[in-house]
This record gives C-alpha cells, sequence and structure tokens, in this order.
C-alpha cells in the first residue's frame, strides 16, 4: 500500500503544507489529526500541531461550540509554528465550516462533506443561505464531496448499524488527504491493528473507510493534482514525534533515574494538566509513584510529605489548581524542601477557557504568595523542550532545596513536534547528598556558597528534627520571633534563589549580538517569535531575538544584551506580565504585544509589530 | 527503589521516655491538657519497637499542632488543615517510616475536613490523634466544628454558636475509617493502651482524644471527668464484653431494633445476656456508628475503641501496584522509554 510515485495525476512540489480539520467534538477530528502527524513524521517532514477543541466533552452536535479541530502543519524545511492560516481547510459540517473558514488563507483548498450541509445543520450554524450554494466561497478551490453516503456505501454489508458506520467517516477523510499528500496508509493501518486488536469489525470498518477515501482520489477526475512535501532536513539523529505533555512525563521519569531519586506525582484532575497524568502513570515500572488526590491543596501537599521523606515530590496542575496551592508552596519555601508545581498554563481567570492557552500565570507564579518568598521558575520553549526543562525543574529543586515552578501551557501541552531523541549519556546528572553526621548537623546551617541548607531525612539516626512554617532561628530551626532573624532568614531565602543564577546557563542570542531590535520571548510563543525574526532578517531588518527558558532568577547577561538594542519588544500571551518584570528589574521601556484570545500568536502578528518599531526607529 | 522497613534493627532497646523528650520550651498555657497527652506519648514511644528515627509526627495548625516541637523524632509542623495530605505523601513515599498525625477539632474537621475523611477512606496507614477541645485556642476563643449549639461565652458568637456541631467518631465512621476510637486526656490510664491500639493498627487508625482547654474552654468535658459522676456517664468498650457501666456496673446498653437504651440488670428481667456485646470487627459499621452516636446526658459516653478492622492499606496498594507494573513491564529501562512509540532516523 506505499504511496504510488506511479500516480496518474499530476503531482506537484510543495515545501509546506498546513492543514486544518474541522468537524464535531464527537466526530474524531483530534484522532484523524493524530493520525496525519503519525505518517507525516515518519516520513520525515519537520511537523507542528495546534488542537482545538471545546471544554464540552460532546456539545449537541452541529452547533457552533461542539467544533473541534486540528492543525497540522508539516514541512520539508524547519518548522517552528503550527502556520498562521491554513491551506487546506476541511470541513466536516457547517459549523465547522462557519467556525473555521475565516482563517484559512485565499485561494485555499476548501474540503466539505456536503451530506452534513442539511437545512437542520446550516440553522444550527447560523447560515441563511447555503454557502455551497450562494457563491459566498468562490475565493477558494471548493471541493464538494458526499463524505458521509460515500463512506458509507464503502461499509456496505458489514454487520454495523448506521451510527457505527458514520463514525467511520473521518478515516475516509484521512484516507483522501493522504492520496492528496502521496502518504502511504501504512502508518494508519497498523494504528487501527493495533487499536482494534480484540474488535475486527472497527478494524475492518476503519480500513475500509481510509482505503475508500484514498481510492476516491485516485480515481475521480474532482482532483487534478496531488502534493508532495519533500523531508526535512533536521539534525542528523533519531526522532519520535511528541506532544508537550509526554515529553513532560518522560522529563519528569528521566529526571528521578538520572538523580536517582524516587518521584512522587501528585495531581487532582483539572485541564489542560491531566494529560501529563495519563502519561506518567505508565511508568510506574520506573518506581514512580502517582496520587489522584481529593483537592489540589491535598495534591501538593502529598508531594511535600514526599520531600520530607527525602523523595522528589512533584504536582502538575493549571491556573487555578496554582491559586489553591499557594500556601502550601510557601509553606515548601519556608520550610525549604525541593519540589515541582508544574502549571500547564489556560486561559484564565477564574475557569476562563479551559482548553484555550495563555501565558497568564507567570505573575502568579512569581508573587502570589504571601510575604517576600521567591521561587525558581523555568519555562518550555517547544513541546519537545518540555523533556529538557522538566529535568532542569527536578534539578534546580533538588540541588536548592527551593519550590521550582515549571511554567507550560496548554499549546505546548496538546500540541507536538518531531523531537530529537537525546543519548541518555548527554544528560545532566546530580547527585545529591544528605547529612549523617550528628556531630555537625544542624538543620538551618547553610552552604556558603549556594545557601542551600543540609536535607537530613528521617530514618537516619542522630539527625531527628524538627521544621514547620513559623519563622525559624538561624541554623538551628528552632522556632524563633526574633525580629533580625526573621529579617536575615526572610533575606537568605530570598537570596538563595538569585544565586540560582550562577547555575543555569547564560542567554543566548539568535542573531546579531546589537542592533535595533530584540525580540524577547518566553514559553511557547518561541516558535512564533523565532520565524517572525527569521523572516525580518531575511529582509535585511536589524531584529535579533532571544527566548528566555529561566524565569526566575533571570540568565546573569540579560540586561547586558538588552542595553545593545534600541528596543526591545516583548509579544506573551498575556496583558504584558514578562513586560512587567523587564522593566521593573532593567528599568528598560520595553514594548509589549499582548494576546489574550486563547490561541497562539501568528507569525504575522509579531512580524507586523516588529515593522511597525523598526519604521518608528527608522524616523528619529 | 522503595527502603526497606527498618523496625528491627535493635536501636531502640534502651530507649525510654526521656530519649522522646526535647530541649525545646513547651508553649501551651499551664494547666492544658496537652501537657498530658505529649507525657503519655513520649511514654508509649519506646514500647512501641519502632527506632526513634523512623517515627515522624506531622502536624497542621493549632495548639495542639505545636506538639512536634515537643517530641524528640522527626516532626513537621505543617499548615492548617493539611497534616494528613502531608503524612499521605511521606507515608506512600516512605511505607517504612511511622507517621503520626497531631490534630485539633478546627485542624481536623473544619478547614482540613476534607483531607480527613479521605486519608480515612483510603486506609493510609498513619495514626491521627485528634485532640477535641471544641474551641479555637490559639486563635483566642472562637467556636470550633465541636462546640455545642446555642453554647455561650465564645468570642465569635456572644448570642450563642449558631451551628450545629459534629461528632468527630461519627464522621470517621461515616468516612470508611478502619480504626476509631475515643478518649480522655486526663483519664491516662486509657489513653496510653488505646495510643498503643492505635499504633499496632495496620492503616489509618483515627484516635478522638478529649481535651480540656483550661482557658478558653474550661470544663468541657466536666460532666464527663468528675470523680462523682465518671462512673456513671463513661461506657468503657470492651471488644466481646456486654456495655456495662456504673459504679457497680449494673446498667447497660440494649438495642431495641435500631435504637439504644438504658436497662438496669435485675429489673423487669433484664439479665446480662439482654445486654450489647462490644463487637469492634463487626465488618458493617453500623453498630459503630449507633456507638458513636450515645452523648451525654442521654447516654453514657463510650470511650475505648469502637471499630477496628482489616482493610488493604493505600501505601500497601500503590507499593503492590509497582511491583506489578515492574512484573509486567520488567525495571526501567530509560533507553526504552525514550526510545519508544514510532520513531525515524534523519541522516
Amino acid at each position: 500500500m506505499a504511496a504510488q510515485d506511479t500516480l496518474d495525476k499530476h503531482v506537484e512540489e510543495l515545501e509546506s503544507v498546513v492543514i486544518r480539520l474541522a468537524g464535531d467534538s464527537g466526530d474524531g477530528m483530534q484522532l484523524t489529526g493524530g493520525q496525519f502527524t503519525r505518517t507525516a513524521a515518519l516520513i520525515g517532514n519537520d511537523i507542528s500541531t495546534l488542537p482545538d477543541f471545546p471544554a464540552e466533552i460532546r456539545a449537541p452536535a452541529g452547533s457552533l461550540p461542539g467544533v473541534s479541530s486540528f492543525q497540522l502543519n508539516f514541512s520539508s524545511r524547519d518548522i517552528y509554528t503550527p502556520g498562521d492560516a491554513p491551506h487546506v481547510l476541511v470541513a466536516m459540517n457547517p459549523a465547522a465550516l462557519k467556525t473555521n473558514l475565516g482563517d484559512l488563507e485565499d485561494g485555499g483548498i476548501l474540503l466539505i462533506n456536503t451530506d452534513a450541509f442539511t437545512r437542520a445543520n446550516l440553522n444550527k450554524a447560523g447560515y441563511k443561505s447555503n454557502p455551497l450554494e450562494d457563491g459566498s466561497l468562490s475565493r477558494y478551490r471548493l471541493f464538494k464531496v458526499p463524505i458521509t453516503s460515500l463512506n458509507a456505501k464503502a461499509l456496505e454489508g458489514l454487520d454495523m448499524s448506521q451510527r457505527q458506520m458514520e463514525r467511520c467517516k473521518n478515516f475516509w477523510a484521512l484516507g483522501l488527504l493522504y492520496w492528496l499528500y502521496n502518504r502511504s496508509m501504512d502508518s494508519t493501518v497498523q494504528f487501527l491493528e493495533q487499536r482494534f486488536k480484540d474488535r475486527p469489525i472497527l478494524y475492518e470498518s476503519n480500513k475500509r473507510a481510509l482505503m475508500a477515501g484514498y481510492n476516491y482520489g485516485d480515481t475521480t477526475e474532482i482532483f487534478t493534482t496531488a502534493y508532495r512535501v519533500r523531508k526535512a532536513n533536521l539534525p542528523a539523529g533519531k526522532y519520535r514525534n511528541i506532544t508537550g505533555a509526554e515529553a513532560a512525563a518522560i522529563g519528569f521519569v528521566t529526571a528521578a533515574q538520572l538523580f536517582n531519586k524516587p518521584l512522587l506525582y501528585t495531581a487532582y484532575p483539572i485541564t489542560p494538566a491531566s494529560e501529563v497524568l495519563h502519561e506518567i502513570v505508565q511508568y510506574k515500572h520506573f518506581g514512580v509513584k502517582t496520587f489522584q488526590a481529593e483537592d489540589e491543596i491535598a495534591a501538593i501537599c502529598a508531594a511535600i510529605g514526599a520531600s520530607f521523606g527525602g523523595h522528589i515530590g512533584l504536582t502538575c496542575t493549571s491556573g487555578p489548581g496554582i491559586a489553591l496551592k499557594s500556601e502550601a508552596i510557601n509553606l515548601a519555601h519556608a520550610v525549604e524542601l525541593p519540589l515541582v508545581i508544574a502549571d500547564i498554563q489556560r486561559s484564565g481567570p477564574s475557569t476562563g477557557m479551559p482548553t484555550k492557552t495563555e501565558q497568564g500565570d507567570l505573575l502568579q507564579c512569581m508573587f502570589g504568595r504571601n510575604s517576600d518568598s521567591a521561587c525558581a521558575i523555568v519555562a518550555p520553549a517547544t513541546p519537545g523542550d518540555c523533556f529538557h526543562m522538566a529535568i532542569e525543574a527536578v534539578r534546580l529543586a533538588l540541588q536548592f532545596m527551593t519550590p521550582v515552578f515549571f511554567m507550560s501551557d496548554g499549546y505546548l501541552g496538546n500540541g507536538s513536534e518531531p523531537w530529537r531523541i537525546p543519548s541518555v549519556d548527554d544528560l545532566p546528572r546530580f547527585s545529591v547528598t544528605h547529612p549523617t553526621d550528628p556531630a555537625t548537623f544542624a538543620p538551618y546551617q547553610r552552604d556558603p556558597a549556594t545557601l542551600v541548607r543540609p536535607w537530613a531525612v528521617p530514618g537516619t539516626p542522630g539527625l531527628e528534627h524538627r521544621i514547620g512554617g513559623i519563622e525559624k532561628a538561624d541554623i538551628t530551626g528552632n522556632i524563633s520571633y526574633d525580629p533580625h532573624n526573621h529579617h536575615k532568614m526572610t533575606v537568605l531565602r530570598n537570596e538563595k534563589i538569585a544565586r540560582i543564577a550562577d547555575y543555569i546557563p547564560l542567554q543566548e542570542v539568535y542573531g546579531d549580538s546589537e542592533g535595533e531590535l530584540l525580540v524577547l520571548s518566553w514559553g511557547s510563543t518561541y516558535g512564533a517569535a523565532i520565524t517572525a525574526v527569521q523572516k525580518l532578517r531575511e529582509q535585511g531588518a536589524s531584529v535579533s531575538h532571544a527566548h528566555l527558558r529561566y524565569l526566575n532568577p533571570f540568565p546573569k547577561n540579560l540586561g547586558d544584551i538588552m542595553q545593545r538594542f534600541n528596543k526591545v519588544l516583548i509579544p506573551e500571551l498575556n496583558l504584558g506580565q514578562l513586560r512587567l518584570l523587564i522593566r521593573a528589574r532593567y528599568l528598560v521601556d520595553a514594548v509589549g504585544l499582548p494576546k489574550v484570545q486563547g490561541v497562539p500568536f501568528k507569525v504575522s502578528e509579531i512580524v507586523a509589530k516588529c515593522e511597525e518599531l523598526l519604521a518608528l526607529g527608522s524616523r528619529v | 527503589m522503595s527502603e526497606t522497613n527498618g523496625s528491627t534493627n535493635g536501636a531502640t532497646a534502651t530507649l525510654t521516655r526521656k530519649d522522646f523528650v526535647t530541649d525545646q520550651e513547651v508553649r501551651w498555657c499551664p494547666g492544658c491538657g496537652d501537657y498530658s497527652l505529649l507525657a503519655q506519648t513520649q511514654k508509649v514511644m519506646p514500647d512501641l519497637g519502632v527506632p526513634r528515627e523512623k517515627i515522624v509526627f506531622v502536624s497542621g495548625i493549632g495548639c495542639s499542632s505545636r506538639f512536634p516541637y515537643y517530641m524528640h523524632t522527626y516532626g513537621f509542623h505543617t499548615i492548617h488543615g493539611r497534616a494528613p495530605a502531608i503524612a499521605t505523601g511521606l507515608k506512600v513515599s516512605r511505607p517504612d517510616l511511622m507517621v503520626w498525625v497531631i490534630t485539633g477539632d478546627g485542624d481536623a474537621l473544619s478547614i482540613g475536613g476534607n483531607h480527613l475523611l479521605h486519608v480515612l477512606r483510603r486506609n493510609v496507614d498513619v495514626k491521627i490523634v485528634l485532640f477535641n477541645n471544641r474551641i479555637y485556642g490559639l486563635t483566642k476563643g472562637q467556636y470550633s466544628p465541636t462546640s455545642e449549639l446555642g453554647k455561650k461565652g465564645v468570642k465569635s458568637a456572644p448570642l450563642g454558636v449558631p451551628d450545629h456541631p459534629l461528632n468527630p467518631l461519627s464522621v470517621a465512621i461515616g468516612a470508611e475509617a478502619t480504626f476509631v476510637a475515643r478518649t480522655v486526656d486526663t483519664d491516662i490510664r486509657h489513653l496510653i493502651p488505646i495510643l498503643e491500639r492505635a499504633a499496632a493498627h495496620k492503616g489509618a487508625a483515627f484516635v478522638e482524644v478529649y481535651q480540656n482547654c483550661n482557658v478558653y474552654n474550661d470544663g468541657a468535658f466536666a460532666y464527663l471527668t468528675e470523680r462523682d459522676v465518671h462512673d456513671e456517664r463513661t461506657l468503657y468498650l470492651e471488644h466481646g464484653k456486654p456495655m456495662l457501666f456504673g459504679k457497680e456496673r449494673n446498667r447497660g446498653i440494649r438495642l431495641r431494633g435500631l435504637d439504644p437504651e438504658i436497662v438496669t440488670l435485675g429489673e423487669n428481667g433484664v439479665t446480662e445476656a439482654d445486654i450489647l456485646r462490644h463487637d469492634e470487627a463487626k465488618p458493617v459499621a453500623s453498630l459503630a456508628y449507633i456507638l458513636s452516636r450515645l452523648d451525654y446526658p442521654d447516654f453514657p459516653v463510650p470511650v475505648g475503641v469502637l471499630r477496628a478492622v482489616e482493610r488493604p492499606t493505600y501505601d500497601g496498594i500503590l507499593a503492590e501496584q509497582e511491583a506489578l507494573a515492574i512484573q509486567r513491564s520488567g525495571p526501567g529501562d530509560l533507553e526504552k522509554m525514550l526510545n519508544s512509540g514510532d520513531t525515524w532516523v534523519v541522516e
């Protein structure tokens, strides 16, 4: 079933393609998108994906809130984003068309399941006239395919209900896309074989649907051209496709192995953080324990209990969960125990838009506690980077006896990219030591260089001691209400965090080390920011890019870097939180590019803002 | 990666009460019932057969929660209401440790009510001692979730407490606790064996201790503890024994349908055979629940072990799952994990 190069039809080479699949949340769009991604990755395209789905599991069929979509950018060159505007939109019903059409590029391919364009569905989507007939789609290359009925025909004779048959139509559509983009069906057939091992009828029906869609493309006259996107020129190595949630989970497991410490992973169910929980439960054979707690507070408290016991305590949540955990985070800060808090950010405030992405928790993680209580913060840049920053978060927590935030978001967590599998030997190692000598032990006797206190664990004879949230006397850790001691301990705890700057990499700059404009980004905005800067530099603009993965403390050279540029632009998916920190810390008059729409930046948005700033600059 | 149980390393042989006393100044009010509890706990510890370094006391916030500072073991004074959750994380990570939770009525039943329910129903192998003084002492005299309805003289309700109280034992039984007991701070001969029973129980042990706050709620349990009424108003529960009470032990509890009643031996033909026999090990918790509802003034107040049943512990189940996962997948292999799923090579 290999994709034939002997296609009768014309095959056109493309550098990259952005496809968006949109349908009802029950239509299997995420599954279909995942399959196309897997196939694209396996033939060596660079990929980047953006799943977008409603919080409601299945909103009423055909309704606008029920639309679920999956966008995939696959390319023969390096790509960093799922693409600004899709070249291809597959709309399985009128609601999917209505909510997604605005993003499709002019002249883009619009593939429509005409069977779903009934009067009732058109009404549900708020269409007064049928867009397939009123000429409103004339800007696009419209392909009208009765997917539901063609799919049903292909499954005729199978012992299944009409409803069950209809559920296969996403694979019919996938088959057609495979033909259109000259893909092999092998990987998906293997997937179906695995998935429906015990239900042969479902294997058979989905496979038939897939092949029927493919053959439809091959035999009908409506598509005159198929397309091919060749392998990307990625750095040599072994790759796998990975989502941010998967990468974070295996990163945490890897950290526990590298640092030789058992891990307790605690969580209360919350979107989009639960994806990490679902991944990490698969690794119990690594000695990873997981605890689904009764609430967010119990989750973090259990993690702190594990840390007190000498293990890695790690809790994963999203913004509302961080709010609930604040008091416990400060307990870990005050007693100085290692703790990792993973925040898979989502749109807020309050419940906000749980399945949509945002970077709105930076100041919450930075300051959301009583008193002066700095915590370390790291933030992955891409889905694959979640692996490396997960290890960093654990390293810093263990090395500095402090809570560390790992700030991902829904876009990174659910999005995916090809990930070059690292060699275990290249990963960082760090060994934790615990005191054992009663003669020299004092619970708050600090290392003079790092200010880190010793981590004595229960079970060590002679080191029995008590710690707690009440202020502790320097060195002994006994309860103390002494005014000067409190001032000293507050300074020490915060200075310890500041000194982490000596133990993290210096900030790198992409592009020239000085110039007109520096784009300063953090977290998941990496892809759009780097792509925008690359585009502008190709046009000769004086723009460089610095991407922060360490947000507290900042890399030591960040202030110097910013001094060498006339302007600093900070695009972020909030109203200017990093910008506030940068201005306060460095007295740099950084310009913000805020966006809080629940979706990532488009490259074009950052390009436009840069161009605006560069134009202003040239007039001065 | 889990530690082995170190309770046989022999380090306990020579320990005495004094080995469990810290050099910290005890800061409870003079006359507080907490002193008695501290002294008895320190006395019980050497007899448990657990090395001192393997014992951890975890507490939340409140007068009672200062307890760990005075126990020369490992100790963690945490935040309000959360000690059961912290103890859960500690115990599942370190099943080799003996973990005690010291809490109060406000800490365990108000701000930490949720965690108490869940640590009990999960049957995490921790020992929970709830000091019930029916008042907030550390915050200076507000009513607590166990303060009596209509109670006067509390700072936060000058017209009387408007809240209906919780019964800690009923809550524990409702939360599927496997070990539920009650004792009284001044009743030393009863307190010690109850702490020992709790320590020996495999699973979550819940002990309510009536404790007098001589500053904000003095005499809260005088109706029970005063010498002249103590015998008439206390029902000592003993497994397998009839529920008799009174100086002459001639009065007892009889069940009429689901309703308990007080009867007197020899009156109206009542014999010992008519008296309800205590069975702490009944799989169904109905009897324990009925007992938990007995209260002054209608009934004598039951003290002792209401319920003690076996059920797999949460920490044990997690350890079993880990062993099962290793049996199924082999010990974790980093290379294999990183290289799993569909992979491809770029030359």
